[in-house]
């Protein structure tokens, strides 16, 4: 490991990629001991400035120093040869190994691995810093929360002591995300260096010591947390002022668009991931289903997809019973479902916009016709999309992999809407996108929800929740807590039932 | 999808180099072979372009290749790995022979089509195997078609030897393991007379667009591309990913199918031994060359047909083992395959200039 960092300063980091200015001239700079939040939309440059810093990108102009010293970082090895490590949006973890595996992957010298000795260094870690994580599970069977702990864990153990999060809380519960700034907390005051990539308020006004903002590329300020505010932050980020969506309007659901009778259904470890869930969602309501990622979210968006079989129950969609539908009789049937992996269930990311727009109707008219693509209809079908939706792309041939985070979104909530489905299943549909694109994801499920859809949203943020859903159910180890209309529920309440504890949150109610 | 000419520009530049790499390495096996690498390469790449001969003959090689190489283009598009074209040629010659000995007497219009079919359709079984232990027992595909040439190789041979055997053959006593000539009148008719070349190249080349316009224009093909490029998004849009694998096993063994019905009723006009030829692993190597594209694996077909004539020639004239070219072809896979990595990271480039030339960082590893 290389000296302790106590300054590390990007100085005039300017990035290029084909058709885009993605850092312009950025300035950051750290001390010892500092949080130092980096803000901005998609697509402001946040992720490619942290890549530079971690080796993964070489910018075009600009330098990187370490402790006064200019440094070249060439690869992640040699960043976190230098202390530097990262939490990436994306998990870098290999699902076939276990935790411990993963975290010692590419560390050790000798042939043989000490797995004893290592996960005992796991456990003090873990220990230390509150982060319940078996070290011996496999990767594939933990839930994205928990994989990210590993990740944390992972850095961590190669004794980073600048350590930077890309949007970490993104996939918390609000209870995870508390623990987890108090973790960032603790980190600094111990003497390491935090730099936290995220979009969400609250979180950089409680943890960070300074705020860089980006926007477009370019550092658009640079202020010491505690001579700021929300609100400011918000307009500096986006450019003009913000209001949170919210539901208006009366709530007049109609009849039954989906409907879950007593469904069970085993997960990928083999156990009943679901266990009797029954929901009923009607015409024009949005029903949210709360609950800390890995306890049945996934397995019930796939088995109304048709994506995985039900072991027990019976779903109704739309009038008829499509417990043993294929995927394609059940899109057919009219369901939406914009899903949790956006980039690889959601689009084929080599795939270009056209084609990913019309991943569920290429096969019927208009855009096929005698088995042969009708060019003219698609391209000018996916450039109203593009236009209407406000997909932020050079070209409709452009790869949807090379997009950005929300405009991959766009892509999908396009496609998922223009089918007018009866029913919409959105899973975890603003994980890891700005408030814009958060703001704009909301008012489109809203605008669904008046247009008579039934919504089904999937969600981890209590806020959002509470703010566009008209009854929200309490999911816990694959079943059903709790449903409650959003004018009862709070966030104290859905936590409790969202940590399994029942009578407790009915007593308070 | 060709957006932008640059791309194509680099893409071939890339390949050049991977070329011109691949020989580099392979004038070091001339050397160890005691042979001038010079004058060796010199004759490979003039002899096959020299005269009538070497190019026609370059492109009565270029046929199979070409062939094989779009039955590869369509089954790693659909992301399933075909080694088995080897076996899928041999199950094709086999077919279009029998079919065409046991029906002498049908016109040509009738039995020409017919044998195409029975070729094509064997192929495509002897594919659609591994296609279907894939999608149904999830059994590698690479292991099922490399064990599936054997016994593919092993059936074809009995059946020369044995049941299909020219009964002149048995009846001179010779025995040489081969069948009856098929009926002449299906015989592919020569291009150019007085040379091998034959109406083959303009099947293949015909093919070659369809296969184009299918993966790209055509629905199924789309459908065959997003199972290829996002399995799981495909699953996710209801296509039928498992049906999709067997299919397009099932085509790409029917392309190398044809390849064998070609050699037969182009060149061989029988089944003998030896007809594969090698072909359904240089198809391979053809395919990977022209990026997966229908269209870039006609170009690289003709270039690997003229390394094969060239090499025969090669063998001649310097007097080195044939077998060379076999060495030269799998450098060139690796350098194509290699070269993947500076198509996909622009920055590769720029870390070589700087691990070589610029300044390094303090903490540099390496103890």
């Amino acid at each position: 490991m290389g000296e302790k960092i106590e300054h590390l300063e990007m100085r005039g980091i300017t990035k290029r990629f084909p058709g885009v200015l993605s850092n312009n001239k950025v300035n950051i700079q750290l001390k010892t001991g500092e949080v130092l939040a980096i803000l901005g939309e998609n697509g402001a440059g946040k992720t490619t400035l942290m890549n530079i810093l971690y080796g993964l990108y070489q910018p075009d102009a600009g330098k990187i120093l370490l402790n006064g010293k200019s440094v070249r970082i060439n690869s992640p090895s040699e960043a976190i040869e230098l202390g530097i490590g990262m939490v990436h949006q994306h998990f870098m973890l290999v699902p076939t190994l276990t935790v411990c595996e993963n975290v010692i992957l590419g560390l050790s010298k000798n042939f043989f691995m000490d797995l004893k000795t290592a996960a005992k260094r796991i456990k003090e870690i873990t220990d230390t810093y509150g982060l319940a994580i078996n070290p011996d599970a496999y990767v594939w069977q933990l839930s994205v929360g928990e994989q990210q702990r590993v990740e944390i864990v992972k850095a961590l153990y190669r004794g980073a002591n600048l350590l930077i999060l890309d949007e970490p809380t993104a996939v918390l519960t609000p209870q995870e995300a508390n623990d987890l700034i108090q973790l960032l907390k603790n980190m600094s005051e111990k003497g390491n260096s935090i730099i936290l990539i995220s979009h969400k308020l609250n979180e950089v006004m409680a943890v960070s010591d300074r705020v860089t903002v980006l926007r477009d590329g370019e550092v658009c300020a640079d202020v010491n947390t505690r001579e700021t505010s929300q609100e400011e932050l918000a307009r500096l980020m986006v450019g003009r002022d913000m209001a949170p969506c919210r539901r208006e309007g009366a709530f007049s659901p109609g009849k039954p668009v989906l409907e879950l009778q007593d469904v069970f259904a085993r997960g990928d470890k083999g156990t009943d991931a679901l266990a009797g869930v029954s929901l009923r969602i009607r015409e024009g309501e949005i029903l949210g289903i709360a609950g800390v990622s890995g306890n049945g979210q996934k397995e019930l968006a796939e088995v109304i997809a048709g994506l995985r079989k039900t072991s027990r129950g019976k779903i109704v969609l739309n009038g008829k019973e499509s417990t043993q539908m294929s995927p394609s009789r059940i899109i057919e049937q009219g369901l939406g479902y914009i899903p949790e992996d956006r980039i690889h269930v959601g689009t084929i990311p080599s795939f270009s916009i056209w084609e990913n727009l019309i991943l569920k109707d290429h096969h019927q008219p208009p855009f096929t016709k005698h088995f042969l693509l009708q060019n003219r209809t698609i391209m000018s079908h996916s450039s109203s999309q593009v236009e209407k939706y406000g997909i932020k792309t050079p070209t409709l041939e452009t790869p949807t992999g090379r997009l950005s985070g929300g405009n991959i979104q766009r892509v999908v909530l396009a496609r998922e809407i223009t089918r007018k489905p009866v029913a919409l299943v959105a899973a975890y549909p603003t994980r890891g996108l700005d408030i814009g694109a958060t703001e704009y994801l909301h008012s489109k499920l809203l605008e669904a929800r008046s247009n008579g859809i039934g919504v089904l949203l999937i969600s981890e943020d209590l806020e959002e929740l509470t703010n566009v859903c008209d009854r929200i159910a309490v999911l816990y180890e694959g079943r059903i807590m709790k449903v409650i209309p959003v004018e009862e529920a709070d966030e104290r309440i859905l936590g409790l039932l969202m940590a399994g504890i029942a009578e407790e949150a009915q007593v308070q109610a | 999808m060709s957006s932008n000419y640059n791309g194509v520009f680099k893409q071939i530049m890339v390949l050049i180099s991977a070329l011109v790499g691949a020989l580099l390495v392979g004038a070091l096996f001339l050397l160890l072979a005691k042979s001038d690498p010079v004058k060796a390469y010199g004759v490979m790449f003039s002899g096959p372009f020299s005269d009538k001969f070497g190019i026609t003959e370059t492109l009565v090689r270029a046929v199979p290749l070409l062939l094989v190489g779009l039955g590869i283009v369509i089954s790693f598009r659909s992301g399933i790995i075909n080694i088995g074209a080897e076996g899928q040629i041999l199950a094709g010659a086999i077919g279009a022979t029998a079919v065409a000995t046991s029906l002498p007497d049908l016109p040509a219009v009738m039995l020409l089509p017919l044998v195409f079919l029975a070729g094509a359709t064997c192929g495509g079984l002897w594919g659609g195997i591994a296609g279907w232990l894939k999608a149904r027992l999830s059994v590698n595909e690479i292991l099922s078609t490399v064990m599936l040439n054997q016994i593919a190789l092993q059936i074809y041979l009995f059946l020369i030897r044995g049941p299909l055997i020219d009964p002149k053959e048995v009846s001179y006593g010779t025995g040489v393991p081969q069948t009856a000539l098929i009926p002449e009148h299906i015989w592919l008719s020569k291009l150019i007379p007085g040379t091998r070349i034959h109406s083959g190249l303009i099947f293949a080349l015909l093919l070659a667009v369809l296969v184009y316009v299918f993966l790209w224009k055509t629905s199924s093909g789309y459908r065959m591309r997003a199972v290829g490029a996002g399995p799981e998004a495909a699953r996710y849009a209801g296509i039928r990913v498992e049906w999709y694998l067997v299919l397009a096993m099932a085509l790409a063994g029917g392309m190398a199918g044809l390849a064998g019905v070609v050699e037969v009723a182009g060149v061989h006009h029988r089944s003998l031994e030896g007809l594969s030829a090698g072909y359904g692993f240089s198809g391979i190597v053809a395919a990977l060359f022209g990026r997966l594209h229908p269209l870039g694996t006609i170009p690289a077909s003709v270039l690997f047909g003229a390394l094969l004539v060239g090499a025969d020639m090669m063998q001649r004239a310097v007097n080195i083992p044939a077998a060379m070219i076999m060495v030269i072809q799998g450098l060139v896979v690796l350098f194509v395959v290699s070269s993947d990595y500076f198509l996909q990271n622009p920055d590769f480039g720029a870390r070589i200039k700087a691990k070589l030339f610029g300044e390094k960082a303090d903490g540099e590893g390496g103890k």
